[in-house]
């Protein structure tokens, strides 16, 4: 197992190498924003005395090689600073600003739940594109294998509201079988948090079933030449067995690279399901907070957002690395 | 004894290519007794994988079964339903394939798919048929029988696997068992463990086998009778004896008498002569694993020296140190008497020029994307600096010179020639840069022999007229008798001996050659019994273990 971990250590010191690199290009990107956030509170009559002691209350006047250390220096110790919108209002109401609302705390509910949906979405069309992958395979060219794809395919190309309308006007207004209202609070338990949720998880499914059951098809039927899939078939093994058994465990890891970007999808690009179904996820707050130039929160989803990139590729990689006997049990 | 097990009429197989089905097969027919051993026998292409296949009832994707009957112990295996086909494959028909490296799955391990047979055809429970399995193993003397089954593919060396495929095969004691080309891949050493554990348990559970080979000397020690097929047709068929002491056909006696080609002996070397590539106490390792100790060996002008070997033995890498592709670790690589850089990248034009490789796969070694003429074109233009017409000129040359017509071949791709023909167009591009030295890295391993018989008459006739000195790595000591000068013998990284060939095929030889020459196949059925006699069986068994 030496080497594995030498791998996996590796790979970490990349990812965090890469972190540390679309860190700098947020803090840039973010920072050529037009407009900022004290212009944009104060609207059209803002006096430049007024947005100067804004900007100077938030720090917007420093350098902004200090301001990105400072905000680094934080995020590194977990502190992500202070949303300049909660700030604000707090400055309005008397008290002191640093006392307001941190980015984390504002962030944490809605990450958690944007990972519940992810996670409700990849339970959902994980299994169902593997298994939809490995029928396909089994019966490559049949009217089901034309059929899966013409399917997906088209639900793939189709926007993501267009396919949440579709499943509201089906599956909540000609038939209430679900709410088409997604509004989750704290406090709400598991199964109703659930079926809230079912609507968005299902359009999101629809969205990256394609992809992961194409590459599942594919990676399994590219394998079905080679020397010991033919010798498996001439051991009398069933055309199943020999797919699950024998071609499957080899295809896996252009497999797991696939279902790793498609879940990373589910973190990071969802803002229109979101909204469609007033999902409270992360992807909302984002663009909230891009229109105000609340540049902690931005910065911080951005972040956040890389840090899934990231973690969910390197998790690829490494179960990529583990799914090969070869590195698994060394000579 | 003599109960009729498969029976074979009439069989005809199509191919499909380019939307019409061409036929592989014109009707072939045999006869297959109860534990009784048929030889098939012909060039790649000549169908007998095809045949093999379909006396399973079994067809790859794109060829079909046109015509015939294959009717096994009374079942009618070509109209059979898959299902049917599918209780008897693996239980009562079973298959050893050519490469078990690759036809062994590699994400599990090897008593998993030993046992995977009995268990999906209900012969046996897992638990027995494992125990049945260490049985096999121990009975085909693999090292360690309680061990080696708990390893993965890439775990076990090559003629292990091929043993572990030959139990695999025999786990649910099969009628017939169809062994296609099982030993091709392996080295001369190893392939008499493989053979003589093969031909042991047959005999033991009296099964039935069909033994699929190019190598005659092979089928001879094996087969109770051999059929020898060519291009899809059938030549002849007689009992093992009298087909090699009494063969009917002209096509069979060419096959008999392929080896027969030789070189004159050259006169020696004179004691003053500079050699052409001097390797001087070379050492070398991939990464911190040495893999060449102190290998010193000279090439003069217009010479043939045989680097011979089993696979691992540093052949190759001695070849890489030449190239510069892997610069040695301590030692000298010296052109015409000076030294030069040990990589490549430090090497002048002129001294790259030099020396040229010619591959073992000509398939891999040559850009299936290009033509022929690209490929030729590409060494013309980038050593000789000619272009446009001039190059196309040369190009012509080079393809006359490897008796290929240029105009018939400039446009082709790698993939519109055979196998023989793929290695003309290596051995024109080697020539292009019209070095003094070339590197012949196994070239006629993965070719039949009569067009293996073509090539190395055609690099003498090269040499004859160009004065090329060649470095021939080979495991082949039938190639080494016909074209060596000189042989270089290497073991674990090491000479063990080295002198003109002469020297090296007369007594007394150092052991290990001794046990390499002793090892080449004879034409002769009882060679094989004979040398297992000589030995003993616990020679073997320290060779198993030599293996490693």
């Amino acid at each position: 197992m030496g080497s594995v971990t030498r791998i996996i250590l590796q790979r970490l010191a990349l990812g965090l190498l890469t972190l540390f690199i679309v860190s700098i290009v947020i803090f840039i990107a973010v920072n050529l924003l037009p407009g900022d956030f004290a212009e944009a509170i104060l609207g059209q009559g803002a006096t430049p005395e007024a947005v100067a002691s804004i900007r100077e209350g938030l720090g917007l006047d420093k350098p902004p090689i200090t301001r990105y250390f400072d905000w680094l220096g934080g995020a590194i110790q977990g502190d992500l600073g202070s949303s300049f919108a909660q700030a604000n209002f707090a400055s309005f109401t008397g008290s002191d600003a640093a006392s307001g609302t941190t980015v984390a705390e504002q962030i944490a509910p809605r990450f958690k739940n944007t990972l519940f949906l992810a996670g409700v979405t990849a339970a959902i069309a994980v299994p169902v594109s593997i298994f939809l992958g490995v029928l396909a395979a089994l019966y490559r060219n049949s009217i089901f294998d034309r059929a899966t794809n013409i399917l997906t395919l088209s639900s793939i190309s189709s926007p993501d509201f267009f396919l949440a309308y579709v499943l509201i006007l089906f599956l909540s207004v000609l038939n209430p079988l679900l709410p088409s209202l997604s509004n989750i609070y704290d406090g709400m338990d598991f199964s109703e948090r659930l079926v809230k949720s079912l609507l968005p998880a299902l359009t999101l499914t629809l969205a990256v079933t394609a992809q992961m059951m194409r590459m599942t098809r594919a990676a399994i039927i590219n394998l079905l030449a080679s020397p010991y899939i033919e010798m498996a078939r001439l051991k009398g093994i069933s055309p199943m067995r020999v797919i699950v058994t024998h071609a499957l465990p080899n295809a896996l890891a252009p497999i797991i690279t696939v279902i790793a970007l498609n879940l990373a999808y589910l973190i990071t690009g969802v803002v229109v399901v979101e909204v469609v179904f007033v999902y409270p996820g992360i992807g909302q707050l984002f663009v909230d907070s891009v229109k105000i130039r609340d540049i902690p929160v931005v910065q911080a989803c951005c972040l956040i957002f890389a840090a899934a990139y990231i973690l969910l590729n390197l998790s690829a990689d490494v179960l990529s690395i583990l799914s090969n006997p070869r590195l698994r049990h060394p000579k | 004894m003599s109960e009729l097990l498969l029976k074979v009429r009439d069989l005809m197989i199509e191919g499909r290519s380019d939307e019409t089905w061409n036929p592989i097969i014109n009707g072939c027919s045999f006869d297959l007794n109860k534990g009784e051993v048929l030889g098939m026998i012909g060039e790649s292409g000549a169908g007998k994988s095809t045949v093999g296949l379909a006396a399973m009832g079994f067809t790859r994707d794109g060829c079909r079964i046109s015509g015939g009957t294959v009717e096994f112990d009374g079942i009618d295996l070509v109209n059979a339903s898959a299902a049917v086909k599918r209780g008897l494959l693996g239980k009562r028909i079973a298959y050893v394939a050519q490469s078990a490296a690759a036809s062994f799955n590699p994400a599990h391990r090897l008593i998993d798919q030993h046992t995977e047979g009995p268990v999906q055809h209900g012969v046996m429970p897992r638990e027995e048929s494992q125990e049945d399995a260490m049985e096999l193993y121990r009975r085909l003397r693999l090292p360690n029988p309680e061990e080696i089954g708990f390893r993965y593919p890439h775990q076990v060396s090559g003629g292990q696997l091929q043993r572990a495929m030959t139990a695999m095969a025999m786990a649910c004691r099969p009628d017939l068992i169809i062994f296609d080309e099982p030993t091709t891949a392996l080295d001369v050493t190893t392939q008499i463990e493989v053979l003589a554990s093969i031909r042991d348990i047959v005999e033991q559970f009296n099964t039935a086998a069909i033994y699929i080979t190019h190598d005659l000397a092979v089928v001879a020690q094996m087969a109770d009778k051999i059929k020898v097929l060519l291009k899809g047709d059938e030549v002849e068929e007689a009992d093992t004896r009298t087909m090699l002491s009494d063969p009917q056909e002209e096509y069979t006696k060419s096959l008999w008498a392929v080896r027969s080609f030789q070189r004159p002996t050259k006169p020696a070397v004179p004691a003053d002569a500079v050699p052409v590539v001097s390797v001087k106490n070379v050492s070398a390792a991939y990464g911190k694993v040495p893999v060449l100790f102190d290998v010193s060996f000279d090439i003069h002008a217009g010479r043939t020296v045989a680097v011979v070997g089993e696979s691992g033995s540093g052949k190759s890498t001695a070849a890489r140190c030449i190239t510069g592709l892997l610069p040695p670790t301590s030692g000298v690589i010296e052109f015409d008497g000076e030294p030069i850089p040990a990589d490549y990248r430090s090497r002048t034009k002129m001294q790259l020029r030099q020396a040229q490789m010619i591959y073992q796969m000509a398939d891999t070694a040559l850009n299936p994307r290009k033509t022929i003429g690209e490929i030729i074109g590409r060494p013309v233009q980038f050593y000789m600096g000619l272009t446009g017409s001039a190059k196309r000129k040369r190009v012509d040359e080079l393809l006359n010179e490897i008796e290929l017509e240029p105009s018939q071949y400039f446009h082709r791709l790698p993939s519109e020639l055979s196998g023989g023909q793929k290695q003309r167009v290596g051995i024109a591009r080697a020539l292009a840069a019209e070095p003094k030295f070339i590197i012949c890295d196994e070239v006629t391993s993965a070719l039949d022999q009569l067009v293996a018989e073509g090539i190395l008459k055609l690099l003498a006739k090269l040499q004859d007229e160009l004065g090329l000195s060649y470095m021939f790595i080979t495991h082949d000591l039938a190639t080494v008798r016909s074209i060596a000068d000189e042989v270089v013998v290497m073991k674990d990284g090491r000479v063990v001996e080295a002198g003109p060939k002469k020297e090296m095929f007369t007594p007394p030889h150092h052991a290990y050659t001794d046990l390499l020459l002793s090892s080449v196949p004879e034409m002769d059925p009882d060679w094989l019994t004979n040398l297992l006699d000589a030995r003993g069986v616990d020679n073997i068994g320290d060779a198993a273990v030599g293996k490693m």
